[in-house]
């Protein structure tokens, strides 16, 4: 999966740290998100999609890739 | 079980659809929404799509495909009138009705109106269309007065000052925002109002609302004085949309009455701004008007729907903007909580204040510190002890990141 972040959109609640501290961080100085991984491990794939989900801003998305075989 | 009916396409019937289908429910889906426009996002309404930061199109929840994807019967511009619980039926407006097996009720609140609101120049917001009719006054008008100092109030209040309109807040509370927040925070919104040139007229009713040839001139105060106006923006508070459940059988209090599963009745559901619920977190009922919540109990309504038996016992959270500030808060805040600055302070224009009630730390506020409440809110989901946590002098910096 691939994910993207909309700093202009995010209001900085930190939901997605809370749901995925391996993929997510806010900035020190105003809390707006931060994108650690832009492609994260499979085993985190679900609580990546929580977070997306979670978002009140609805500033993160994700492209869900075809597997290769 | 064939199919799953949700009334309401916001945040939360969106969500709720959304989870049914991440959730794999594969069988009949319809989701009848009221507006005309496609789901879209509130909180953006009374911040950058009334100020224009914001095109309207910005705060569309989802793209048309991805709306494709949910493989729902999508019904926007239709208004369920009537549910009869035994017969599993909904009637919508058009006089047609739907059956279902299960159904999800997210159809919000509507926002409480004054005598001769129907006056132009009186507004609400709620909807999108409330927003951009909103705006045009905005751009047109001159002097405007806000009715209520909650969070709506406050917010149109810095955004109408921001595009350079002379704005008066009234409201009967002492200082703004005093429900959620106490009067200590209260006077801190008040004044960051007043260092932004909005005029705030607290402690004072509003008697009515004054007009010439259909048109509002201003709003008369409980004191006689009459302050002009050619915009007035009523924002009373808001009252659960209910009305069309009346004689349905299903319980109607502060809303849809549920259990501590987001149930009204078997095989009926509420989520978002109208559902009334148990959080045994706190062991209160609660009816919670944050966007955070839509998402939050929708996920746990469809969940509870297809089996799941949790409970729904969230930390809440919700925040505000206005103006350079963010005010962000997790857990409640009872009236009679004590509250303490625990990082931070107030002349510094950031700072966290902690909230205990009955020897628990039941909330935490932030005031333009996102990552510092964020790390404090495990006090709250703790059920951290008020005492022990009060006795120490104040929280280290490495106790906050």
């Amino acid at each position: 999966m691939k994910v993207i972040v909309d700093q202009n959109k995010c209001v900085a609640s930190g939901q997605c740290v809370l749901a995925t501290p391996e993929v997510f961080d806010q900035r020190e100085e105003d809390g707006i998100v931060v994108l650690l991984t832009e492609t994260p491990p499979e085993h985190l794939a679900d609580d990546v999609r929580q977070a997306a989900a979670l978002c009140p801003a609805q500033a993160i998305w994700v492209e869900e890739q075809e597997k290769k075989e | 079980m064939k199919r799953i009916v949700i009334i309401g396409a916001s945040a939360a019937g969106l969500t709720a659809a959304e989870t049914l289908r991440r959730r794999g429910w594969s069988g009949d889906l319809t989701l009848i929404g009221e507006e005309p426009h496609p789901p879209y996002d509130r909180p953006p309404l009374s911040k950058q799509i009334l100020t224009g930061a914001w095109k309207p199109e910005r705060a569309t929840l989802r793209s048309l495909p991805d709306l494709a994807r949910l493989e729902a019967d999508l019904r926007l511009g239709q208004r369920a009138t009537a549910l009869d619980v035994e017969g599993r039926q909904v009637r919508l407006d058009n006089g047609e009705s739907i059956g279902f097996d299960a159904l999800i009720i997210a159809t919000g609140v509507a926002p409480r109106r004054l005598p001769d609101s129907d006056l132009a120049g009186v507004h609400v917001l709620r909807t999108l269309d409330d927003a951009l009719a909103l705006r045009a006054a905005l751009l047109t008008g001159t002097r405007v007065v806000v009715v209520g100092a909650g969070f709506l109030g406050t917010e149109v209040a810095a955004a109408a000052r921001t595009m350079g309109l002379t704005v008066t807040v009234v409201e009967p509370e002492p200082v703004p925002v005093r429900r959620p927040f106490g009067d200590r925070i209260g006077e801190l919104v008040a004044e960051l109002h007043r260092d932004h040139g909005t005029r705030l007229r607290c402690g004072i009713p509003v008697r009515r609302l004054r007009g010439a040839g259909g048109r509002v001139t201003g709003v008369e105060l409980g004191d006689g004085t009459t302050l002009p106006a050619d915009v007035v923006v009523l924002a009373l508070g808001s009252t659960p949309a209910t009305r069309w459940l009346t004689g349905s059988g299903l319980r109607l209090g502060d809303g849809v009455v549920c259990d501590a599963l987001c149930r009204a009745a078997p095989g009926i559901y509420a989520a978002g701004d109208v559902a009334s619920w148990h959080n045994p977190h706190f062991g209160t009922r609660m009816r919670l008007e944050h966007r955070l919540n839509a998402t939050e109990q929708a996920m746990a309504a469809a969940g509870n729907l297809l089996g799941d038996a949790t409970p729904f016992a969230p930390v809440p959270y919700f925040w505000t903007d206005q103006y350079d500030t963010r005010i962000q808060a997790y857990g409640i805040f009872p009236p009679d909580a004590d509250m303490r600055i625990v990082h931070g302070d107030p002349v510094d224009g950031y700072f966290a204040a902690a909230y205990g009630h009955h020897g628990r730390v039941v909330g935490i506020l932030g005031w333009n510190t996102p990552r510092q409440v964020r790390t404090l809110r495990r006090l709250v989901v703790e059920r951290a002890s008020w005492t022990a946590f009060t006795v120490t002098p104040a929280l280290r910096p490495a106790t906050v990141n």
